[in-house]
């Protein structure tokens, strides 16, 4: 049932360049005859759609959104990691692909690990061509810093927005070939189903989210640069609509769900002020490289933070892993905190947060250093709190933040559904079981604009002559009625419940649950909980409006039905990883000191599932070999 | 908190419109603006009536997907600020509050506070871009650019294409975005290779779309949530008259 993932063989600095070398490819001739549909025009869609209409595929390209640049890699601040070396610091591709491997807990592919460190280099010149205005030295060369879980400083970055600024590149790039007529797009289209036909992905069903109605879009190939699903927390960094409805739909019509518990809690987001809030708002993790984390040394401590001294802080970070500091990974510097916070160290109005402080970086190099590093997110952070943090430390807590898992992929991003791709953050391929620091945007930009327009000639080749399905095929009339029937049911339903309420509830269960700490029993709990909430959904969901019109509510209800099943499978995966690795820390299996511990005997492996309706959910594995790193424990001490 | 609301609804482009009004109770000062607006739906859905349609997305100031005015100014109150970060604290207990959406001719409203603004994307792509192919690249750092230039090129690149310039120009002039991309690219020496006819197309698209010229007013810096000097504008017009002088007597095609 788990398909071949087609990984090259050879050494590993080989394969990339040995696949390239011998996978099949369409005649430029030919491209033209072939329609590919992307959904999702984020740095992996807008990417995969610019490069492939430069090639010269015809392409249509949808999104959620009224323009294709608020895709929500908009919203990364610290930055993307490249194997440049420019600050001599011994930083290489192979030293990059380690630290990714290592900072994902040995839960990765060697070989898509490797290609991604390979291809950061090209990509830093690729964006610079295209105007991306990173930051840069008074000597005018490009300017970096350092992220969590490496010794180098391998980050590129524009102040922080660097995910609106290489998002901006690929929305030029995607807009030169609009207008080129290449790429046709579509905006406020949100797909709404796969078409398969003879067990090939044969196209979509979208919803015009302005006049409701469903259109069918036949295609050679389906690409989905969906985004990742943490916004099934709840309260999380994403967007209010980013969503796992694609993926989801993708996985009930035979696509393989991979890892889907591994999901990142970010250290540093600002914590919820109340139960009204609605998301929460990250801190880029480059705060770090200035800020030092501390609690008060006493539990309960209420003064305010000037008042404590030095030595009633506790900088636990320092403490515990002096080698690596305040730059631990993402998944240790969340539990750390979350474990001082439940030992009533917590500081704020809810005791729920930990301070990040800069008086010593503002001592030493000066408000006006700090300023111009950092300066737009103490802005936001005064916006959102009416706390100035260049005179008190910021207050920061773990929030959901990015999702490892996702669809599984072969080498080639091919989907176990042949001719549906998945690409970015919304496949599981590169980080493991904990994505570093900056590696995000690096994935997104080379899945869409380096690998995908090469390895689709592969799969393409020799199809340009087939003609595409009509969109009166069985298939379509099909998926298009299903769809029709589950828009009239909800609206029809008129129960009690709103959507945002089972949301919430959802979310608290497996922030609870699911989240930076899990346990069987708390999985098994979690289980039923999600069960219940789905079926109160069915059954009680409330969702006002019409289905030929503009309607929000609606969209949403369809993303939170998804939602629901797949919580189900978030946990179902948790419950089964029976050890810890990254992010997944499963209380069982921890030392004393409440270090995660690994089991690579059984454990060494992606778990890949398969759809079954009502939880019947089959579990597939597909064994990790090291051939190139050695296993060992993660330690940043 | 008590606030009263007035909302801006209708069907869709054809309707007339009027503002509704809602009273809110149980709402606290940390809440955010939209965070209201979920619970004005919520008490909606309660009654069975549709929802008040309004766009947002990432609600941290980046997307560029929310944009109300609210008492008269894009974004509300403060400056630098987008809609989805203003926070109930900026208003008094039982204050009534107006919510409207973008207004502007090209601007079409899609239904409430929903406003079609497709517009933007037409301006940028009319020359908004290098026209490098993906890959077709030097090593990144044998264009040395001056960190002033990168610094000026960033801070136009800031523009987050919310339209709050358009929506408060008397003219509903798209200056500022337009001005704003092309002192981004124009900024860059990638980006000067096709300097003129950038602004050439662009200024035409910005005309094509029923924008109205700028006359200098500078209330679209105002309300910008960025914060975009209007500099840009007045670059833009030294860069479009250099542009007409260079192409004098050249057919454009």
């Amino acid at each position: 049932m788990l398909p071949d993932a087609k990984i090259p063989p050879g050494p590993i600095e080989q394969k990339w360049s040995q696949y390239q070398a011998t996978c099949r490819l369409v005649n430029a001739a030919n491209r033209h005859r072939l329609q590919i549909v992307v959904i999702g025009t984020g740095l992996a869609g807008a990417g995969a759609a610019s490069a492939l209409g430069e090639l010269g595929y015809r392409v249509k390209a949808f999104s959620f959104h009224d323009s294709p640049r608020r895709a929500h890699s908009v919203a990364a601040q610290g930055g993307v990691n490249a194997a440049k070396n420019y600050q001599n610091d011994g930083d290489n591709v192979y030293r990059m692909f380690y630290d990714a491997v290592k900072g994902g807990d040995f839960r990765s592919r060697e070989a898509n690990v490797y290609r991604m460190a390979e291809l950061s280099v090209d990509l830093i010149d690729t964006c610079v061509a295209q105007g991306v205005p990173f930051a840069r030295e008074y000597g005018g060369v490009l300017a970096n810093r350092s992220f969590g879980g490496v010794q180098v400083e391998r980050t590129f970055y524009a102040q922080g927005q660097t995910g609106q600024q290489l998002l901006l590149g690929a929305y030029n790039a995607l807009n030169r070939q609009v207008a080129a007529g290449q790429v046709e797009l579509f905006s406020r289209h949100e797909l709404l189903d796969l078409v398969l036909v003879d067990g090939r992905a044969a196209g979509v069903i979208v919803r015009d989210l302005v006049t409701g109605e469903l259109e069918r879009h036949a295609a050679h190939a389906v690409v989905l640069a969906t985004g990742g699903y943490a916004k099934i927390f709840y309260l999380s960094t994403l967007a209010m609509g980013s969503n796992a409805t694609a993926i989801w739909k993708a996985h009930r019509r035979g696509a393989l769900l991979a890892n889907p518990s591994f999901v990142q809690v970010h250290p540093t987001s600002l914590p919820p002020l109340g139960s009204h809030q609605s998301k929460l708002t990250l801190m880029s993790e480059s705060l770090r490289n200035d800020g030092r984390i501390w609690v008060p040394a006493k539990a309960g401590d209420e003064r305010p933070p000037n008042d404590i001294s030095e030595d009633e802080r506790d900088y636990y970070l320092e403490r515990r892993y002096p080698a690596f500091g305040n730059l631990t990974p993402r998944d240790v510097a969340s539990r750390a905190g979350k474990e001082r916070i439940d030992a009533g160290h917590g500081v704020g109005p809810l005791k729920n947060a930990v301070y990040l402080d800069f008086k010593d970086a503002i001592a030493a190099d000066g408000r006006d250093a700090i300023e111009s590093r950092y300066g737009n997110l103490f802005r936001m952070y005064a916006k959102i709190t009416g706390l100035d943090a260049y005179r008190e430390p910021m207050r920061i807590a773990p929030a959901a933040h990015f999702s490892m898992g996702g669809l599984w992929v072969d080498y080639e991003l091919m989907t176990s559904i042949p001719g549906l791709y998945a690409l970015g953050e919304c496949n599981f391929a590169d980080h493991g079981a904990n994505r570093l620091g900056a590696n995000s945007l690096l994935q997104a930009c080379i899945d869409g604009y380096f690998i995908l327009p090469c390895t689709i000639g592969n799969e393409l080749a020799g199809r340009f002559r087939e003609p595409l399905v009509p969109t009166d095929h069985p298939a379509f009339e099909e998926a298009a009625r299903a769809v029709q029937g589950e828009i009239e049911r909800l609206l029809a339903m008129r129960g009690t419940r709103t959507v945002d309420e089972i949301h919430r509830e959802l979310g608290s269960v497996l922030t609870d649950r699911c989240g930076i700490s899990r346990s069987a029993a708390g999985l098994q709990a979690a289980i039923e909980d999600v069960r219940r909430l789905r079926a109160e959904f069915e059954t009680d969901v409330c969702v006002t409006g019409g289905a030929h019109e503009p309607n929000s509510e609606l969209e949403k209800a369809l993303r939170v039905r998804d939602y629901l099943e797949l919580g189900e499978l978030m946990c179902r995966d948790a419950l089964e990883r029976n050890e810890s690795c990254g992010m997944h820390y499963r209380e069982e299996h921890c030392t004393e000191d409440g270090d995660p511990v690994r089991n690579d005997e059984r454990f060494a492996h992606v778990a890949a599932w398969e759809y079954g309706p009502d939880g019947a959910f089959v579990r597939h594995e597909e064994p990790l070999t090291f051939e190139f790193v050695r296993t060992a424990a993660r330690s940043y001490r | 908190m008590r606030i009263t609301f007035e909302i801006w609804m209708q069907d869709g482009p054809s309707d007339a419109g009027r503002l509704v009004t809602h009273t809110v109770d149980e709402v606290e000062p940390d809440m955010s603006l939209l965070e209201a607006l979920d619970h004005v739906n919520a008490g909606r859905i309660a009654r069975g009536e549709r929802v008040v349609e309004f766009d947002h997305d990432c609600r941290e100031g980046i997307c560029g997907t929310c944009g109300l005015v609210v008492d008269g100014r894009a974004h509300g109150p403060h400056e630098g600020t987008t809609t989805c970060q203003l926070y109930l604290r900026s208003f008094h207990d039982g204050a009534r509050i107006v919510v409207e959406p973008f207004r502007s001719a090209a601007f079409p409203v899609v239904r409430d506070l929903k406003v079609d603004r497709s517009a933007l994307d037409r301006v940028a792509r009319a020359g908004g871009f290098v026209s490098t192919h993906i890959r077709t690249a030097p090593e990144a750092n044998s264009i040395p650019i001056a960190r002033a230039d990168a610094e000026a090129s960033f801070a136009a690149a800031a523009c987050i294409g919310c339209g709050a310039c358009v929506a408060s120009c008397k003219n509903s002039a798209a200056s500022l975005f337009t001005a704003a991309k092309i002192e981004h690219l124009g900024r860059l020496p990638q980006g000067r290779v096709e300097s003129t006819e950038r602004v050439l197309d662009m200024v035409a698209a910005m005309d094509d779309e029923g924008f109205g010229h700028c006359t200098n007013t500078e209330a679209c810096e105002a309300v910008c949530p960025q914060a975009i000097s209007t500099d840009v504008i007045a670059s833009l017009n030294r860069r479009y008259l250099w542009a007409r002088l260079e192409t004098l007597g050249r057919r454009r095609v």
